[in-house]
């Protein structure tokens, strides 16, 4: 056979056999083709890749150039790194405090009160803590705009003042009417102001409105005393407190002024075992009712009830005739009575309905017990709230009868906060010249024709008189930031001014009004100025004579019709308020202080009406909420202490045009207050209350509501049992010694650490769980002085909040201790404890002897401490941590696009200003955590050295400390034996030997440490809750 | 002041400490009471007698370094003329009083004597010192007069505050050089013995009776070829090699954003060997800050102009670059300096707490700062850097009430003096929070 001879070829190439394919015929692999020889193959691409990456290394090591640009002309004041602070005045609508304004390098970074003032006497709120945020707002208006259309457009003030100054006239020419709106006014200088314009326009009326109206006070003390007007409340004289449903500590009329009077009544030490016993009748649990000795549960509709049933007690007591109607089932009512009419003199009665003729009652109340002249002065009277619901409701019907033709809205929002808002926007379009003068445009500047800015209130001069005869000063602390102008500026120009500069304006005022030729005007107006107020000798309290017609009051109480369905009370809540501020993120993220909820709008229900939900982990349902008409949907939050049948829902909510912050969270609920028998209520009755399938999670920050009854964490007595002769804690944990299981000693006495030696100080904080009203000022001002990032409703839920100092609120619970799952619900109608927690800087931490890189270490001044460069994120320290303090930084919060709706202050150039420059920002990965301020620690410190003198107590002050109204928290050095906290505590070194050691015993009866027995030692001391109740008081 | 002084507020209370100006005017009065009272009863002249006691002497230095060195020296003319017989070459003791606290009144008054000086310093107006009292004036007098006196006798040198750390001289150079060759010589005597021991060995393994392969490896020379092949060495030339490399690039790892010897340009040659080398201006008259604040502060231009409106050429550069400042303040435009001294944000430092309550000298970190032309990054800064100064730094407790108690505890204690470190100065929240 033939041998095979096939033969394949390659290709056609082989075939042809031409000279280039026999010359690379032995080679494996062909040419390579063209697109390959460009000398870019794949390895030259890693090899150009590792180049460049190496590369790019290097030219990182290299630092980048910083520059250090001084000042042209050094301002005399203002030395870089050295803070400065001003006397200045908060006023937003009708709420006041007198504020000392901390700046660096002319930024204003911090507001603390101001002690000289004896009206807000040094205290802030949450809401005064947070608005140095609200000026660095980026929705802020920009300069004055003028709206074509529905566009907007930049305008110069002198165009704007023109053609303002030009439709005025037209309007004044042919007798058109003016309006003035705004809220309260505290200014006697802007109403100067507005009373130059009405001069100049006598057509022009001025009305105002509360965004929570308290015109009922006012109307009532009309028909009590011949004068509309609010008193004084004292509520420091007062032995009883009677409140129904005014929520004096949170919102109603001057919450700062009332929860300093407030604290000191509810101060107790050994030598003063005397305190005030306060009752509260509510539907919704108010933060108010969350501090009462004896709570009632009322529905809305009782409240009337409730004070004619106190009236006709009280009446038979002091003799006068009975009026119709009351319920003498009421709980409480009558021990109420009894207990206010043993304390005549310094009892007093109040109430947050605004209802004239349920005012009327309580004056006549107050009469019968004294309170007149003792815990109410007449003479003294406040401007807070002057809001006339009639005259705001007049106004709104004109401007829809097309009978007014120029509005201007001096920095007030009715569009959104006032009841008939809605009618108001769309009847603005209509009206010739509408002007709105908010530093913010929106919802009522987003319907006016121009928009005039005025001067965010740290930008501005302005004058406020919160109480007859009491003056205070504001004083701007920085440069307008952008274009805007003083509203009283604009109103004189129009008003045909030929020019206008309110500082001298303020200035001549005073001098006219004040300067009596005492000294010359400078030093007087220097020291006005450096003190913030200015307070004048208060007129003799004329004796005052009731005159109230209270059958008459109690007949129209009488007729309040029943409700069938559910009650709905709006209310203002604790971090939101009334929604002026709501674009500030430091409050969304403030947790209220009740439902601890934050970011999400709500309605709360009793646990009774919420049976069929399911609220683990605030997940929960949409419900809707139909009365008169209107229907608003949200979801449920179920509330313990809440009156089955009734339903609470906060206001502030539903903006459409505050900003980014706050925009279309929740629904505006303003527009379901209804007018009542002439002003406005805030209760309303027959609420349809209808559960949809819609599921939510609220955004919470606790949800275990009940401390399980374990004394460890909160231990609470009562004051009867105080005041016996030898009352010591019921708790005193002890431990097994290794010798013996029976032989307890107290945890302290026993240790695997060696200890420590604080030979110079030894920093440690007291604080009172009786004078503590878990308002939440303290966590703003935490937030605010140490940078604390905010993380939004997202992050919330995740339970992955910054906050470096919460407020813990517990309630109750009716179920025996040893019923394991029933201590975990709460009470119907339970006892609340507020205990702010935070690093406890424990002596034995047991977070430092888990940190692998020693991260967290402590000092020889007792101070926990956190080096955030040294942290490589473990998180073996929050988990060893007992009182969960320590926050991770699970992503960084600054400069992060997906934060900057959430956290402005460390995205936005604008935010970046109120940053404080002596703390740093912390960055992705690290744990945080209560510092003690060391910031101030060593700003104190240093002062004291370079003044060459040892430190004085109180010369540190926490930022807790100094925002805390009622004084609960006191911070020193324990190594001092005559520091306030030292004498607080009654400390004493545990061997007299060595007093610099680190161990020391309290002699104060009620101080105690959270989880004691744990031997962490902390440095963080708790004082006992005292309640004023009965001995043999079961709970309530 | 800004024009606009209305937004200029009051200061309610600010964190500054009491001005230190103040401070030795207040000293210095005190003991110019006492000088003044001993003046009295010595009444044997008049009361202006130009006073020797150390103690004014000394007062006035201090007031002339603060106030009139910027542009007067004793013995030579800067912007001012020489102060030195400026007692006897004035007219009176009075009207130096009078001049010093208002020049320009004093020349607005038509004074021969003023106005002559006037003319001559190209109208050079002299700032008021309208806070002076006379005391204060006397003692700078009498630090004038000691001065002249003083650099007639003895030609001290005044050479700047030399660089502190390393001084460890404790061993001559010549005694170190006997020790390294007593050392040599040992280790040659060794390799010769070595030599010894080696033919020795030899000769005695060669007179046994060994095999072929074991005379191989007796004879085998040593050549450089066989060691530097042998097991040993490459394994200690590696090893070598390796610790070496692995030493380098530690060493370059730690350099990353070390920037000592950073001499970066600036818009403006400023010369701190002219300021404050040659004219000895005291570093505080700029560097305002460095007393109260964490932030020394560069100088804002007004400072500059305090002089630089006189001043219009330089030494060095001419007008070209003083015109820079001029041209800085007319326009309003501040300058942007580059920072030389750049910590990370997470390390916390205050100068007022190294230069006022340590005293500290500001050559200490920066380096002979008074011989720079250009100012370059003198020390590391690094955390090693500030740690090794706080462990060998005794804290200054003297005169300060603040650390008595401390200290007494500390000599309980020990008997070295108290170091930062025994302080707390090592702690991490001193530095980082």
């Amino acid at each position: 056979m033939e041998e095979s001879k096939k033969v394949y070829w390659k290709g056609i190439e082989q075939l042809a056999n031409n000279p280039e394919f026999v010359k690379h015929a032995h080679e494996e692999f062909a040419q390579p083709g063209p697109e390959e020889d460009l000398g870019h193959s794949r390895r030259d691409f890693l090899k150009m890749m590792g180049f460049g990456v190496s590369a790019v290394a290097l030219a990182a090591c290299e630092a980048p150039v910083r520059k250090a640009i001084p000042y042209v002309n050094k301002p005399l004041d203002i030395d870089p790194s050295i803070p400065n602070y001003y006397a200045s005045t908060y006023t937003n609508g009708g709420d006041y405090a007198s504020i000392v304004v901390k700046t660096r390098e002319g930024r204003p970074i911090k507001i603390e009160g101001n002690a000289l003032s004896s009206v807000s006497k040094g205290g802030t709120s949450a809401q005064v803590e947070a608005s140095v945020l609200s000026l660095y707002d980026n929705s802020r208006l920009r300069g004055p705009f003028k709206r074509g259309g529905e566009k907007k457009e930049k305008i110069t003030w002198e165009d704007l003042d023109k053609e303002v100054g030009a439709k005025l006239g037209e309007i004044a020419g042919k007798g058109g009417q003016i309006r003035i709106v705004s809220n309260s006014i505290l200014s006697p200088s802007t109403k100067a102001a507005i009373a130059k314009f009405t001069a100049k326009y006598p057509t022009t009326q001025h009305v105002q409105y509360d965004q929570v109206s308290a015109y009922g006070v006012l109307k009532a003390n009309e028909a009590s005393f011949g004068k509309a007007f609010i008193p004084s409340y004292d509520f420091s004289k007062a032995s009883v407190i009677v409140s129904v449903a005014a929520d004096f500590l949170g919102s109603w009329i001057s919450p700062i002024e009332f929860t300093k009077q407030y604290a000191i009544t509810r101060d107790v030490t050994e030598e003063k075992k005397e305190m005030s016993r306060h009752y509260q009748f509510e539907s919704i649990l108010s933060i108010t009712g969350a501090n009462a000795d004896y709570r009632g549960q009322i529905k809305p509709s009782e409240e009337g009830t409730v004070i004619v049933t106190l009236y006709n007690l009280i009446a038979a007591k002091a003799g006068k005739p009975a009026v119709s109607g009351g319920d003498e089932k009421i709980k409480y009512a009558a021990k109420a009575a009894e207990d206010l009419w043993a304390a005549r003199g310094k009892a007093l009665v109040v109430a947050g309905s605004n209802d004239k003729s349920v005012q009327i009652l309580v004056n006549g109340i107050n009469d019968m017990l004294g309170s007149y002249g003792t815990t109410i002065d007449t003479a003294v009277t406040v401007n807070y709230r002057q809001g006339d619901d009639a005259a705001m409701a007049a106004f709104v019907s004109d401007v829809e009868g097309g009978k007014v033709d120029g509005v201007i809205f001096y920095n007030c929002n009715p569009v959104y906060d006032y009841p008939q808002g809605d009618k108001l926007g769309a009847a603005l379009k209509s009206v010739a010249l509408t002007v709105a003068t908010s530093y913010k445009e929106e919802e009522t500047g987003a319907q006016a024709q121009y928009l005039a800015p005025d001067h965010h209130y740290l930008e501005a001069w302005n004058d406020a008189e919160p109480k007859k005869n009491m003056y205070s000063l504001g004083q701007p602390a920085i440069t307008p930031i952008f274009k805007s102008r003083a509203a009283q500026e604009s109103l004189l120009l129009w008003a045909g001014e030929p020019k206008a500069d309110y500082f001298e304006i303020l200035q001549s005022n005073w001098k006219t009004w004040f300067y009596k030729g005492q000294g010359d005007f400078q030093t007087f107006w220097d020291k006005a100025l450096y003190d913030g107020v200015l307070e004048l000798p208060a007129e003799p309290a004329a004796a005052v004579a009731f005159a109230g017609d209270v059958n008459a009051a109690a007949s129209a109480i009488a007729s309040t019709p029943k409700s069938a369905g559910f009650e709905l009370v709006i209310y203002e809540s604790g971090n939101i308020g009334n929604g002026s501020q709501s674009n500030n993120p430091l409050l969304q993220e403030l947790p209220d202080p009740i439902t601890k909820a934050v970011w999400d709008h709500y309605v709360t229900v009793s646990p009774k009406d919420a049976k069929d939900i399911n609220f683990s982990e605030s997940i929960t349902k949409y419900f809707t909420i139909a009365v008169e008409g209107k229907s608003v949907k949200l979801p449920v939050l179920v509330q313990p202490g809440q009156t089955p049948g009734t339903i609470g829902v906060p206001l502030g909510y539903g903006r459409t045009k505050a900003g980014k912050v706050a925009d279309g969270i929740g629904v505006n609920v303003y527009p379901l207050v209804a007018m009542v028998n002439g002003s406005l209520s805030y209760v309303l009755n027959n609420v349809k209350f209808d559960k949809t399938n819609e599921e939510y999670q609220i955004a919470q920050t606790q949800t275990h509501n009940t401390y399980m009854g374990r004394q460890t964490v909160v231990q609470e007595t009562t004051l009867a049992k105080f005041q016996e002769k030898h009352w010591d804690r019921e708790f005193h944990p002890t431990v097994s010694t290794w010798a013996d299981p029976k032989h307890k000693v107290a945890p302290g006495e026993m240790a695997i650490w060696k200890g420590h030696e604080y030979k110079d100080h030894h920093w440690g904080m007291a604080i009172d769980l009786n004078t503590c009203i878990g308002c939440g000022a303290c966590v703003v001002a935490c937030n605010v002085e140490n940078n604390v990032s905010l993380v939004g409703r997202e992050e919330v839920i995740k339970r992955r909040e910054m906050h470096w100092l919460r407020i813990d609120r517990y309630y109750s619970s009716d179920a025996p201790a040893d019923d394991w799952r029933g201590v975990e619900v709460a009470a119907e109608n339970p006892e609340v404890v507020f205990q702010p927690m935070l690093c406890q800087h424990c002596n034995n931490a047991p977070c430092e002897t888990v940190c692998p890189v020693a991260a967290t270490t402590h000092s020889t001044e007792g101070l926990n401490q956190m080096t955030y460069n040294r942290c490589i994120g473990t998180r073996y320290c929050a988990n060893n941590c007992p009182y969960k303090v320590r926050r991770f930084n699970w992503f960084k919060y600054h400069d992060n696009r997906q934060f900057e709706t959430a956290n402005p202050a460390m995205n936005t150039d604008l935010g970046k200003m109120v940053l404080n420059p002596d703390v740093t920002v912390r960055s992705r990965g690290v744990m945080e955590k209560c510092s003690f301020c060391v910031q101030r620690i060593q700003a104190g410190k240093l002062t004291a050295k370079r003044e060459r003198r040892p430190m004085n107590d109180g010369e540190v002050v926490t930022a807790c400390q100094a925002s805390c109204s009622t004084g609960a928290i006191v911070f020193g050095d324990i190594n001092n034996p005559e520091s306030k906290i030292s004498k607080l505590l009654k400390i004493r070194p545990a061997d007299p030997e060595r007093p610099h050691r680190v161990d020391k015993i309290t002699d104060n009866p009620r101080a105690y440490q959270v989880l004691e027995e744990i031997g962490v030692k902390p440095n963080i001391w708790y004082l006992t809750k005292v309640r004023n109740k009965d001995k043999d008081a079961t709970k309530a | 002041m800004s024009s606009d002084s209305r937004f200029v507020p009051l200061v309610l209370k600010t964190d500054t400490e009491p001005n230190m100006n103040r401070n030795f005017i207040s000293s210095a009065c005190k003991f110019l009471s006492l000088v003044f009272v001993f003046a009295f009863l010595n009444l044997t002249s008049n009361a202006q007698e130009i006073s020797k006691e150390p103690a004014a002497i000394s007062a006035g230095e201090t007031l002339f370094n603060a106030n009139c060195k910027a542009c007067h020296r004793v013995k030579s003319k800067l912007v001012g003329p020489a102060l030195q017989n400026v007692y006897d070459r004035a007219p009176s003791i009075d009207w130096i009083k009078s001049f010093v606290k208002n020049s320009s009144g004093v020349i607005a008054s038509g004074d021969d004597y003023a106005n002559k000086l006037y003319n001559e310093f190209n109208k050079t107006q002299m700032t008021a010192f309208s806070s002076f009292k006379d005391a204060d004036i006397m003692n700078i007098l009498a630090y004038i007069k000691a001065e002249t006196e003083k650099v007639a006798v003895t030609q001290v040198p005044n050479g700047p505050v030399p660089p502190t750390g390393g001084g460890d001289g404790g061993v001559s150079k010549t005694y170190l050089d006997v020790i390294l060759a007593g050392m040599l010589l040992i280790l040659v005597l060794l390799l010769i013995i070595l030599g010894f021991l080696v033919s020795a060995l030899k000769r005695f393994l060669d007179q046994k009776e060994l095999s072929e392969e074991e005379k191989e490896v007796v004879h085998s020379p040593i050549t450089l070829g066989t060691v530097t092949s042998s097991s040993g060495f490459i394994f200690i030339v590696v090893f070598l090699a390796g610790a070496l490399g692995f030493k380098a690039v530690i060493n370059g790892l730690y350099s990353i954003g070390i920037q000592q010897g950073y001499a970066p340009k600036q818009p403006i040659a400023f010369s701190h060997k002219i300021h404050a080398g040659q004219l000895e201006i005291d570093c505080k008259y700029c560097h305002v800050g460095v007393m109260k604040g964490k932030s020394a502060t560069i100088p804002s231009v007004n400072i500059c102009m305090n002089c630089h409106n006189q001043i219009k050429e330089g030494q060095q550069t001419g007008t070209g670059e003083i015109a820079k400042i001029t041209a800085a303040w007319e326009n309003k435009k501040p300058i942007e300096w580059v920072r030389i001294h750049n910590l990370p944000d997470l390390a916390y430092f205050n100068h007022s707490q190294h230069v006022n309550v340590a005293g500290v000298e500001c050559q200490t970190c920066h380096g002979p700062i008074e011989t720079m032309d250009v100012v370059r990054q003198h020390s590391l800064l690094t955390m090693g850097w500030c740690i090794d100064c706080h462990r060998k730094t005794d804290v200054n407790t003297k005169g300060n009430a603040y650390y008595d108690k401390l200290v007494e505890l500390h000599k309980e204690k020990s008997k070295t003096p108290m170091k930062v470190e025994d302080e707390g100065g090592l702690e991490c929240a001193k530095c980082h929070y």
